[in-house]
């Protein structure tokens, strides 16, 4: 315990100068400044929605349908006479709930079967990347496409999509440290003294792994939205009358020429929060990664 | 390079024989008898024993796969569940007009795309390239289904320049040669199709090349940055090489490899990519068939269309792969 501690105390000192270096660097950055106020608003939004809007998200007002954009309606209303501020607003949850779950399924389990590829090669690497070969001989909206068919269309279907869709991308990164890592003189310490396999992917090999796979996840995190959108977009993903981004713009469809408004301010919304995760995204990657 | 071919067309089988696990049990595990399906909701249990009986549904699972790998490599993928007409001559009559709308979208971006990058790459950290790299950063965070709502209200609606939807003008009969409307219009002679299958053209193709042109735009600028960075620049430049020959000449030619990479891999993304552009602009291709039959329970048709996209996905990058060993002969010594 004596000897790691004296040893960690200047390698932790320099981690640590080593990190705040990065952080001072990162918020010298403007794009990563605009993306974080941008990533912020929206967790901000899904959290207080009900606090910025008086109206409720699926109450209809026939008497106010298809008002463009008055004070009292900012956006205007849709078809059924729903306050589209509100929809919008209530569609963050929608959105931020499809990173959480989206995301998370291919983060957990393309980390799982990446580290587990590259950490016991041989048979059971082989047989983790032919099946990641298969999925990804899909392109992605086509994959996501036939999972839905299989499961059902439904907004929480289209997630387990999106998240198996986007799972190889997780399970190559992880392997490709997993194969590096384990060649390393700690891991093979950490194994002398008995340490089990799953210990050591664990505590060893995921942690060394965090930077690249937080840059993925943030890159990620934009492009779930767009693609879960997409498919509520095409009918596939959340039903009416759940408040989301891609539905709302697929019921304003048919109002467009008349009502540009209902489809118009969805999208944008879309616009601008992937255009923020991609920004702090695009950021981290050239700073933590030094691309 | 012939070895290399054929490890790479080996390389290939496990995955096209996982993509027809992949498809075939997607479709097995649905929820729903297809039998009901197909007869309804009033049929007699012996119907359906009988129906089942017909098609196979009451062998073991892998006698069934078996029955439709073998079917399927005969072009056999069964019928369709609403129009009763053969699932591949569905799929196959639809993909012209998806074949069309990604190759134009991939014209569009190479052709915006190139020059752009080769513009901002020239001088780097100037305004055009600052521009360049907000209008990248905005193309790859763009829902394309929204720009496409956005180019019909504009150039569609307001200013009436270009037609919202469909593939020809009502009344434009043309034979069907190709499937593709804009070719089949120019071989036929008929140079009135032929306008109206370009302008209807269009609009789909610029939105479904957004995502592409900025990623071409991004490669292409930092290619011609890095190669100008290279000695063999500063030699043609030191020969007295004019600064044009040395860009176009030297830089973006050795900058290329990359650019034909993305360029392959984005033709496949297209295919499945148009499936949100057709939807907006009501074309007749293969992504809103497949939407369609999804949410018609149409499976034939979705084993079909996914099948044949998948394997035009994989043999697309065999080639982008074997073009890229052709351009750098180390990858094939590796």
């Amino acid at each position: 315990m004596t000897i790691s501690s004296t040893m960690e105390t200047p390698a932790g000192s320099r981690g640590r100068s080593a990190r705040a270096r990065q952080l001072r660097r990162l918020l010298r950055k403007p794009n990563f400044l605009v993306g974080t106020v941008i990533v912020l608003s929206f967790l901000a939004v899904t959290v207080l929605a009900p606090l910025l809007t008086p109206f409720d998200p699926t109450e209809s007002d026939f008497l106010s349908a298809q008002s463009p954009p008055v004070v009292g309606h900012p956006l205007g209303t849709d078809q059924y006479g729903r306050d589209l501020l509100t929809r919008v607003l209530y569609g963050s949850r929608t959105a931020l709930l499809a990173i959480v779950v989206a995301d998370g399924i291919a983060l957990v389990a393309g980390s799982l079967l990446g580290l587990m590829a590259g950490f016991y090669g041989g048979a059971t690497d082989s047989i983790i990347m032919r099946v990641v070969d298969v999925l990804l001989a899909f392109p992605y909206l086509l994959l996501a496409l036939i999972i839905v068919a299989a499961l059902g269309p439904s907004l929480f279907n289209a997630m387990v999509a999106i998240g198996v869709v986007y799972t190889p991308q997780y399970a190559r990164l992880l392997r490709g440290k997993a194969l590096s890592i384990r060649q390393q003189e700690y891991v093979h310490s950490a194994r002398a003294l008995g340490a089990r396999d799953w210990r050591i992917m664990l505590r060893h090999v995921l942690p060394n792994s965090m930077v690249p796979i937080l840059v993925t996840a943030t890159l990620q995190a934009g492009t779930v939205i767009v693609e879960t959108a997409g498919l509520s977009f095409l009918g596939l993903g959340a039903q009416p009358p759940t408040p989301d981004w891609g539905a709302i713009l697929a019921d304003g469809q048919s109002y467009f020429l008349t009502s540009w408004w209902i489809a118009t301010f969805p999208g944008l919304a879309i616009l601008v929060v992937v255009l923020g995760f991609n920004l702090v995204g695009d950021a981290l990657r050239d700073t933590l990664e030094g691309a | 390079m012939f070895q290399y071919t054929s490890r790479r067309l080996l390389q290939l089988l496990p995955v096209i024989v996982g993509v027809s696990l992949l498809v075939f049990f997607a479709m097995h595990i649905l929820p729903g008898d297809v039998a009901t399906l197909l007869l309804g909701d009033r049929a007699t249990a012996k119907q359906l024993a009988d129906l089942r009986h017909q098609l196979g549904l009451d062998k073991p699972v892998w006698v069934q796969y078996w029955a439709f790998l073998t079917s399927a490599l005969q072009g056999d993928f069964g019928t369709s569940l609403r129009t009763n007409k053969p699932a591949i001559d569905m799929v196959l009559g639809a993909f012209p007009v998806t074949f069309q709308l990604a190759v134009a979208a991939l014209i569009i971006a190479l052709v915006a795309g190139i020059p752009m990058g080769v513009a901002a790459g020239v001088r780097p950290g100037g305004w055009f390239d600052n521009l360049l790299l907000a209008f990248s950063l905005v193309g790859v965070s763009m829902p394309i289904f929204w720009l496409g709502l956005m180019l019909i209200l504009v150039f569609g609606g307001h200013l009436g320049w270009l037609p919202i939807g469909g593939v020809l003008d009502i009344g434009q009969g043309i034979h069907r040669i190709t499937g593709m409307p804009v070719l089949d219009s120019l071989l036929e002679g008929n140079m009135k199709a032929f306008v109206s299958a370009v302008r209807h053209l269009v609009l789909p193709a610029a939105t479904l090349a957004t995502i592409p042109l900025a990623l071409i735009t991004r490669i292409t600028r930092a290619e011609v940055v890095g190669a100008l960075g290279h000695d063999y620049v500063r030699t043609a430049r030191a020969k007295g090489v004019r600064e044009r020959a040395v860009v176009l000449r030297h830089a973006l030619r050795n900058g290329m490899i990359p650019v034909v990479t993305v360029v392959g891999l984005q033709f496949g993304l297209l295919l499945s990519g148009a499936v949100l552009t057709e939807t907006i602009f009501s074309l007749p291709g293969l992504g809103r068939m497949m939407v369609d039959s999804i949410l018609n329970r149409d499976y034939p048709v979705v084993q079909a269309g996914a099948i044949l996209v998948a394997l035009v996905f994989v043999f697309i990058n065999l080639l982008v792969d074997i073009s890229y060993a052709y351009l750098d002969p180390r990858i094939r010594y590796q």
